[in-house]
């Protein structure tokens, strides 16, 4: 190749030099982009927002005496709850003359979202999760209290769950509408085939979980892929070790991760980890339930919102999947405490049509919407008092009972505490289940601690 | 932008003495000219400020404060000890400090950037010119062969996720039916064991990647002058001699596009890890790090920024390079 004129270098060069801006911007972009877009929409959504916020005072006026129409954000993207919700919402259209939209997002996205959507422009009513995680969105003014509508509906709950839809500041901003117990759960005909007794107390578990091993069981099926079903396990250890309040301290920042509370809880988990099935970080709890039902596991320990629906999916009949509730390993505390996850409804602060919402609150928070919710949702069960739910199946039946006598009832380890400390804990845990070595312990407390102080701080 | 140069190579080649005179006979500008040229300048630069620079800046200041992403940011200094975490309250570099000391996935997920990149260079990359060469030569059915290794490259990174979970799941992947580790005893764990997923996850980003230099290789060795090879033939050359001495040096323009294809696609790996869970226990990348704080309920939007930072000054190190020496060494000539 002959060199040409100094010419043709300066053509090169120019191009060359656009082709590196071009690069340039395209590297630039991914992190920039990536920082910066979240902030940039929601910033700019909430500005939007004020304005028809503005406009809103007048529509919602008018709308108090005629009954008017609001719109419902739906997370119930699912064919089963989003049929059990459309029939709750058929049946408040009837009840309260309230016209109700619904506009569903699946529901990944709108947990994603809820940042921005309640700062944007919500809906009238949106779904949510009772306790923490409602109460850190209630504390930032992003939700309508809603005591009047408590006023009315207030002696058909118990005061375990008023509690629990209550913000930081004494006011009610959620109005429930199911919760699901996190149990184990077992193949009947494997336990009446092998002759295994349901474990009361720790050294019952232990003494069943060698037996299954030495039958060519896998005790306990796992499944941690996901990341947030391990912490189930972390929950219920902490509350059968340390009780319900150290539970809910430690969740709240009051209590700390360095503390040897915590380390009986991971101490007690190794000791359970060598009969709980390998590889659980690459398994979603989906495939951990199909080896419960192919009768490879003895057990599984999840929530039955999760369960009881795979478990049909997959065409298996409900009679054979029983459950019974963690054993209890201190005396003190016994089986009194369990997660279960309460779902339900808030209204956004910035609800247009705030008059009718509560109208449709009302309806929601009564025995008998819980029952038309629960005739197509066969998994969760009802929170209202005295509930009647004639079509509830085994599972939802057991459920009812299994949550009778508890004496103190958490939500979840990601509902509980906040989110970004949730992570730094399944992370934590996701590390511990593939090195179980009790060496391990203390610097991962450690880190947790360090983790908790510059998230709380 | 690749195949723009690509095909324009030879006949920049040919048109270039016309051009040149054509251009230094007229030397001044109207007024229009220099309207014309102050557009066609001011609105890529806007574009540039609005798009890229902007939210680059806004990003290193939202790095400098602990913002969930609720209400507005305050001068103060952050309060510890609440039931909540405090908000839009200023850290100064303490989002910096807590990333390099107090978060476990920070050092990994540094690691594991090199790591991809060092795969890309070393091993996807050459491999694809591998591919390209053989393909070249005309080998029997090489249309097919071409097909099936481009055909990676179609498809999205997160369904090429998606497909490979199929291969690799621990209970009923193929992977582990296919060679009996499948029985709980003995089970691989491919996308879950944190020493094993990311190699794993790599050879699913290689197997694009190979495909996708391929295809820009293959179009630059079907633009180099065949004489060139017969002559080398001739001269006695063997094949690894031909290559290396007489294809390889006359596609230096070609080798330069792939040399910054392969540090783009390493450094903005993300939809994999993403796909496969998360960018979490043992797949942590920065990008996903960014995402995992920002997006979604966890909302530390100032402390994902500064990640994000971290991930542009990464980012600047191969791009200053590659401009300098495209700079420098026209300069020196």
């Amino acid at each position: 190749m002959k060199r040409t004129p100094s010419n043709e270098d300066f053509q090169f060069s120019r191009r060359d030099a656009l082709r590196g801006l071009a690069v340039t911007a395209g590297l630039v972009t991914v992190p920039g982009a990536l920082a910066a877009c979240s902030s940039s929409t929601s910033s700019s959504s909430s500005s939007s927002a004020s304005t028809s916020s503005a406009g809103a005072g007048s529509s919602s006026a008018s709308a108090a005496t005629s009954g008017g129409t609001i719109s419902f954000g739906s997370n119930y993207s699912d064919p089963a709850p989003k049929q059990a919700f459309a029939a709750l919402v058929a049946n408040a259209k009837q009840s309260t003359s309230v016209n109700i939209t619904v506009n569903t997002v699946d529901h990944n996205t709108f947990q994603n979202d809820i940042t921005s959507y309640l700062q944007g422009t919500p809906d009238d009513l949106a779904t949510w999760f009772a306790g923490y995680r409602m109460q850190y969105f209630a504390a930032q003014g992003l939700l309508a209290p809603i005591d009047d509508v408590w006023d009315k509906i207030g002696t058909n709950f118990s005061d375990a769950v008023k509690s629990l839809c209550k913000g930081t500041d004494g006011h009610y901003y959620f109005v429930p509408i199911y919760n699901y117990p996190w149990v184990v759960f077992y193949n009947k005909s494997t336990f009446t085939q092998k002759g295994y007794t349901v474990p009361a107390t720790w050294d019952d578990l232990m003494t069943l979980v060698k037996k299954m091993k030495s039958d060519g069981l896998i005790p306990f099926g796992f499944a941690d892929k996901d990341q947030w079903p391990a912490l189930g396990l972390f929950d219920i250890l902490n509350m059968r070790i340390n009780g319900f309040d150290y539970h809910i301290k430690l969740m709240h920042n009051q209590a700390s991760y360095t503390d040897p509370q915590v380390t009986a809880v991971f101490t007690q988990w190794a000791e359970l980890l060598p009969y709980m099935q390998s590889g659980a970080a690459g398994r979603i709890w989906q495939d951990g339930v199909k080896v419960l039902e192919a009768k490879q596991a003895g057990m599984m320990f999840q929530g039955t919102n999760q369960i009881g629906a795979q478990y049909v999916t997959d065409g298996k009949g409900l009679s054979d999947l029983g459950f019974f509730p963690f054993p209890a390993i201190n005396p003190t505390y016994g089986q009194d405490y369990i997660d279960a996850p309460m779902d339900g409804f808030i209204l956004p602060a910035k609800a247009k049509n705030k008059d009718a919402a509560k109208q449709v609150l009302e309806y929601i928070g009564s025995g008998a919407a819980e029952a038309s919710y629960l005739k197509y949702d066969q998994w969760d069960v009802a929170v209202a008092t005295g509930a009647q739910v004639p079509t509830y199946n085994s599972i939802q039946t057991a459920s009812v009972q299994a949550m009778a006598n508890l004496k103190g009832v958490a939500q979840f380890g990601d509902r509980d505490t906040a989110p970004p400390m949730a992570t730094a804990l399944e992370t934590a845990i996701l590390k511990f289940i593939a090195n179980p070595a009790t060496s391990g312990i203390k610097p991962m407390q450690a880190s947790l601690a360090s983790q908790a102080k510059s998230i709380f701080g | 932008m690749t195949h723009d140069v690509t095909r324009r190579a030879p006949s920049r080649r040919e048109k270039q003495a016309p051009a040149g005179r054509r251009r230094r006979s007229g030397r001044r500008f109207s007024r229009r000219d220099i309207l014309v040229v102050a557009a066609m300048l001011a609105i890529p630069v806007l574009g540039d400020i609005a798009f890229i620079w902007g939210p680059a800046v806004v990003s290193i200041a939202l790095s400098l404060f602990k913002w969930s992403g609720i209400g507005g940011l305050h001068a103060r200094n952050c309060i510890a000890g609440g039931l909540f975490p405090d908000n839009g309250c200023f850290t100064g570099l303490g989002n910096y400090h807590e990333a390099a000391t107090n978060y476990p996935p920070f050092w990994p997920a540094v690691q594991h950037n090199l790591i991809w990149l060092g795969v890309f260079v070393f091993i996807a990359t050459p491999l694809g010119m591998f591919f390209a060469v053989l393909i070249d030569t005309g080998l029997r059915g090489s249309r097919v062969y071409q097909t099936v290794l481009f055909l990676p490259v179609m498809l999205s990174l997160a369904l090429i996720g998606i497909i490979w979970e199929f291969f690799y799941s621990p209970n009923y992947g193929l992977i582990n039916t296919v060679t009996g580790h499948n029985t709980n005893a003995n089970l691989i764990d491919w996308l879950g064991d944190p020493s094993l997923n990311l190699w794993a996850v790599l050879v699913e980003a290689s197997w694009r990647q190979a495909g996708y230099v391929m295809v820009l290789y293959l179009a630059g060795l079907k633009a180099v002058d065949a004489n060139l090879k017969e002559a080398a033939r001739i001269d006695g050359a063997n094949a690894w001699q031909t290559f290396w001495r007489v294809t390889f040096p006359s596609m230096m323009p070609m080798n330069i596009v792939v040399a910054v294809v392969t540090v783009i696609e390493s450094l903005r790996a993300f939809d994999l890890v993403y796909i496969t869970n998360k960018g979490t226990n043992g797949l942590e990348l920065l990008s996903a790090l960014v995402t995992s704080n920002i997006v979604g309920e966890t909302s530390r939007i100032g402390f994902g920024s500064a990640i994000g930072v971290v991930l542009l000054v990464i980012s600047l190190v191969p791009i200053s390079a590659f401009l300098y020496q495209m700079f420098v060494r026209k300069e020196a000539r």
